[in-house]
């Protein structure tokens, strides 16, 4: 019997596919309500903080190096109140195999496909991810497809999408790419079915432990350093894993008095599936285009249960502008000598500012950095930006309007913060819970308490937004 | 010219989704177009531009696509010099002159 491959039948054989493909059984973990248990899912399904240690070690992923960004601390004292400006530090990432922390994530995703007898893993990403997974399904001596959205309907890529392919064909991987748009789960189903390979999906338990151990190296190297722990991690905020594992490990490290920061590039009036606005972004992750709908909806993932849960963890959420990321991309070149990014430096910009709000006693960690390069560089952003008829324009940063300009600040001091209100996101997450999961009487207690940790808010919370539904 | 033999190393185009079958939720002006897809792999026939061939991908699947480039190159590079980024670059070392902090 051959299967039907309509986009209707297949898509209505999801959660078939899905089980095979990523071998957990969700529904152990589920009340059968709004709530699941979320902790015994990151236990059982993951797996422990030693394990992965080894598991990335085996790889060379991990223990990558702190950097004091002395210089960068000290152009932003200039524009801090007396006695503020706090030191930053950046943790760089672009040392793992791959060229991120994206290795993380994969080191445990593949080394789990491998151990349960998977010939290959598949993963649907545009970024750092792919290549992660193709470099380590390349040392694993697995096979790999990275599906990517790449193309608008005139076959105009993205350059920093480009260079991922050409990235994940140097490791020796397929990629398969499509125009825009959500149909792209519809491929990546098919190719799961045809191929039986492994869902190497960036929202596993084992995915996001995988980050894990990002925040606890954190931990670790600033108690061996500093002699304490850092007041504030700033993390690059798109999907909620990378800001979710870091969280997850400080805890483990018992540094709970670090405050968790997201920050995403505002890409706000621009639609993530629009053929017209695809080349008019310069970000093609860490933006509010993925960073706010999968904080408010984790669940809209490539899993029954998306292990990145943001709320959970999140006290602050910043967001900074485009022409301020680039801006802070070349500070980190010329006045560091670091040239990486730029979408991982959507934290460093963040952390430029809220350094200036801190006492110059204090510390402030941005959480990554990214390998750069032809396609994924500031020049070839820039460039493809303008040959898109976005203007490239200096003044005041708030004058920026995604698509159409992109505005560097005159001066580092014009760089600035815009808090994204977190109550009206955990208000916001709440609504789309009752209404996802279809609950139309009184929301049980388990429930109230589920999403109370959820939101990292009280019960008290919880139960005057669902008065007010 | 243009021309693939059996065993090059080529780039096929399919047609996922014609624009009438696009997802309900896909945004209008995305709706006016197909989904298109492309992948690589090995020619399992001589073919031209344009002719619908088979290739073997690096992973072993047979596709058939319409064949669109022959040993295609990649296309990205560091784009055209941006001048903006030499005034922040001047900017930033003046700013810092003198006051470097290592």
């Amino acid at each position: 019997m051959t299967l039907d491959m309509s986009y209707e039948a297949v898509m209505g054989r999801k959660n078939e596919i899905m089980k095979k493909a990523i071998g957990i059984d969700y529904t152990g973990f589920e009340s059968g309500g709004i709530s699941f248990d979320y902790e015994r899912m990151m236990k059982e399904a993951g797996y422990s903080l030693e394990e992965i240690q080894n598991i990335q070690g085996e790889t060379g992923v991990g223990n990558t190096p702190l950097l004091e960004m002395k210089n960068i601390t000290a152009l932003a004292r200039k524009y801090a109140p007396k006695g503020k400006g706090a030191r930053i530090f950046v943790k760089d990432e672009a040392a793992n195999p791959s060229g991120s922390f994206k290795a993380r994530r994969a080191a445990t995703a593949v080394y789990h496909a491998k151990k349960h007898g998977y010939k290959g893993v598949i993963a649907a990403t545009s970024g750092n991810y792919g290549a992660a997974v193709a470099s380590q399904a390349a040392m694993h001596g697995l096979e790999c497809i990275i599906i990517q959205e790449c193309y608008d309907s005139r076959m105009i890529g993205q350059p920093e999408i480009l260079e991922k392919q050409r990235a994940c064909e140097a490791y020796g991987a397929e990629v398969v790419q499509l125009t825009v748009g959500p149909e792209l789960f519809y491929t990546f189903l098919c190719l799961l079915e045809e191929t039986g390979y492994f869902n190497a999906s960036l929202y596993t338990p084992f995915g996001i432990a995988g980050v894990e151990t990002l925040g606890y190296e954190i931990a670790q190297q600033f108690r061996d350093r500093i002699g304490s722990d850092p007041d504030a991690v700033v993390v690059t905020n798109a999907g909620g894993g990378n800001l979710t594992g870091t969280a997850r490990g400080l805890i483990k490290a018992k540094s709970e008095g670090t405050r968790i920061i997201g920050a995403s590039v505002d890409l706000s009036g621009l639609h993530m599936a629009s053929d017209h606005d695809f080349n008019r972004k310069s970000f093609t992750t860490g933006h509010t285009g993925f960073g706010i709908p999968f904080a408010t909806w984790p669940d809209r993932a490539d899993v029954p249960r998306n292990a990145a849960r943001p709320l959970r963890y999140m006290d602050r959420y910043l967001l900074v502008k485009q022409g301020e990321v680039f801006y802070m991309t070349e500070a980190l070149a010329v006045l560091e000598g670091l040239e990486r990014g730029p979408a991982g430096n959507t934290s460093l910009t963040a952390a430029f500012v809220l350094a200036q709000e801190m006492d110059m006693d204090q510390t402030i960690v941005v959480q990554e950095t990214e390998y750069t390069g032809a396609g994924k560089h500031p020049m070839p952003q820039i460039s493809f930006a303008k040959q898109n008829g976005v203007e490239v324009l200096f003044g005041d940063p708030d004058s920026e309007v995604p698509g159409k300009n992109i505005v560097f600040p005159d001066d580092p001091g014009s760089i600035k913060l815009r808090e994204f209100d977190l109550e009206k996101a955990r208000r916001s997450y709440i609504r789309n819970s009752v209404a996802k999961c279809g609950v139309t009487g009184e929301v049980s207690a388990e429930d109230v308490s589920f999403l109370a940790a959820e939101t990292k808010t009280d019960e008290g919370f919880v139960r005057s937004v669902l008065a007010d539904l | 010219m243009e021309q693939a033999r059996k065993g090059d190393w080529v780039q096929v185009r399919q047609t996922v989704l014609t624009p009438e079958g696009r997802a309900p939720q896909v945004p209008d002006d995305t709706k006016k177009t197909p989904l298109l897809l492309w992948v690589k792999g090995f020619a399992q026939s001589d073919g031209k531009i344009g002719d619908d061939i088979t290739v073997e991908t690096m992973t072993g699947r047979k596709v058939t696509g319409e064949l669109c480039a022959i040993d295609p190159r990649y296309v990205h590079d560091f784009g055209d010099f941006v001048p903006e980024f030499l005034k922040v670059d001047v900017q930033l070392k003046k700013l810092m002159k003198g006051e470097v902090a290592r």
